[in-house]
């Protein structure tokens, strides 16, 4: 008796890892057959999307992909890793378009012939934020004074430290204001995404430079935290789009990245990007170029 | 504490909302997990006998290969796959990197060596005065190996479950060459850890619940049928 029993629990396991699979396959193949019914068959390939953390931390790509996907034949595959590696997959060939925002590592790719169709999406801007109680009293001062005083209160920074586009930026600053904060005792390197690193300076109550994308969708989490420091001109943080040159690798989906690159310029994704953010947090997350 | 308790409320309005997303996460985590432990089995048990049967020159040295390959970290196996599975890799031409079977392929490759040392180790146990009592029994090739199986049921099934144990926590290897795609390699470890990430601890919890729900309901089936006969007896 305890024997069939457990046979049939078994069995019935077994058949619902089927049922699952199948259902899987069912899953994959309706946008194909309900999508085109006139059309003679078009197959889905697979597009890889190589991207920042940002755009999918921040849930615009979760609005996006679907709208392209659903009037392309293209399975995005959307890698989310920071600005460094994204652009690194585009070198080796390992993705089909790239949605970064590093302009100046960018710059170097496109002059090396390494990405194509190289075009502006979006920009938003980063701010400093930190503790309400600002123990460095940075709070209005420009990026340059700001960075100074807290190099030199040695309040505790915390930094991505992982070749993010944000990385890339904070380093930047940090040179303009000509400083290197390697040595001070006070300066974290996380080595992880925006949200987690975020995390770690409101426990830690030190300062840290974000995108408004990411501080906004993480606000209610970090207790008392404020923007510090905004509206610097180089805290502008802008996003390009690009394909990656097919001439890397034969298994690159050209076609694919060619049509993501126009979706992503094209006046249906502008507008939904100028609207997203503004239910949830009553502003926009990204803004268009006039 | 009032997490806790949300992170319970919300996985339970998520598992009786049958929210698709969830469902479709869950089933292909238990699928993906499954398949993984399914492979390590086949290989490894049969492996593991041999290798704690038979004696020959090198056995220990395999061994200890394979012990090492228990402590295997994960982001290890998974950095490895990911330069073998690239397009430019050896494995290229399969496109097989960001899909299912990448991340199954992780999976075994983390679990096979604790199923097959804990097999081996099951099989060396074994009394050889039993292995001449059988085979003076007239007992043939086939019917050795049965007998001793099930002589070792209970360690074969602790080792199984071991592995299960590493394949349904594993993280690093299934975020590395699965890349955490919606809809298309999104497991419930590395969902969680982009809700971290996004901030939505609340639904991190829930999920982290369906994971252990998982995990108990699976290690329960198999520690019944490792228990089973141990009552009747």
């Amino acid at each position: 008796m305890k024997n069939k029993l457990l046979s049939l629990s078994f069995v019935l396991f077994l058949a619902l890892m089927t049922a699952c699979s199948s259902s899987d396959t069912n899953n994959a193949e309706e946008p194909e057959t309900t999508n085109e019914p006139e059309t003679t068959e078009v197959e889905t390939t697979d597009l890889i999307l190589a991207t920042t953390t940002s755009t999918q931390d921040s849930g615009l790509l979760d609005v996006l992909i679907p709208m392209f996907e659903e009037e392309n034949p293209y399975n995005v595959k959307t890698i989310a890793v920071g600005t460094g590696q994204a652009l690194e997959m585009g070198v080796n060939g390992e993705a089909d378009t790239l949605l970064t925002h590093a302009p100046v590592a960018e710059k170097e790719l496109v002059d090396n012939g390494d990405v194509l169709n190289y075009q502006q999406v979006m920009y938003n801007d980063f701010v400093v934020v930190g503790p309400s109680s600002d123990p460095a009293g940075i709070k209005g001062l420009s990026t340059n004074e700001a960075f100074t005083k807290i190099f030199e209160a040695e309040s505790v920074f915390v930094s991505r430290g992982d070749d993010s586009g944000t990385h890339k930026k904070e380093l930047s600053l940090w040179t303009a204001a000509d400083l290197d904060p390697a040595g001070n005792s006070a300066y974290l390197e996380t080595g992880q995404g925006m949200g987690n690193s975020l995390q770690v300076a409101a426990e830690k109550q030190g300062y840290i430079l974000t995108d408004r994308a990411t501080y906004l969708a993480q606000k209610d989490n970090l207790g008392e935290f404020e923007v510090l420091v905004e509206g610097d001109e180089n805290l502008l943080n802008i996003y390009h789009v690009m394909e990656v040159n097919p001439d890397k690798n034969d298994k690159i989906n050209a076609e694919g990245a060619k049509a993501f690159v126009e979706f992503m310029v094209s006046e249906e994704a502008f507008k939904t990007i100028s609207e997203f953010g503004m239910e949830d947090y009553g502003q926009p997350l990204f803004f268009l170029f006039e | 504490m009032d997490l806790l308790l949300e992170g319970l409320k919300k996985a339970i309005e998520m598992v009786l909302a049958a929210d698709p997303i969830i469902v479709e996460i869950t089933l292909r985590t238990l699928k993906v997990s499954m398949t993984a432990i399914i492979i390590s089995t086949l290989i490894g048990i049969p492996l593991g006998m041999f290798l704690g049967l038979v004696k020959f020159p090198g056995r220990k040295l395999i061994l200890v290969i394979i012990n090492i390959g228990m402590g295997l970290p994960p982001v290890v196996a998974g950095l490895w796959i990911t330069l073998l599975l690239w397009r430019s890799g050896p494995l290229g031409d399969y496109s097989l990197l960001y899909t299912e079977t990448a991340i199954i392929i992780a999976q075994t490759l983390v679990s096979l060596p604790i199923v097959t040392a804990l097999t081996a180790t099951a099989f060396q146990q074994i009394n050889e005065k039993m292995i001449l009592q059988v085979k003076a029994l007239g007992a043939t090739r086939l019917q050795l190996v049965w007998i001793l199986m099930k002589e070792s049921k209970l360690a074969l099934l602790a080792a199984i479950i071991a592995g299960f144990g590493r394949v349904i926590a594993e993280v690093g290897a299934a975020m590395m060459v699965g890349g955490n795609i919606s809809g298309d390699t999104r497991i419930l470890t590395t969902s969680i850890v982009m809700e971290v990430s996004k901030g939505n601890f609340d639904i991190a919890l829930a999920l982290s619940f369906i994971l252990m729900t998982l995990a108990f309901l699976i290690t329960f089936l198999l520690t019944f049928l490792q228990q089973r006969k141990r009552s009747h007896e």
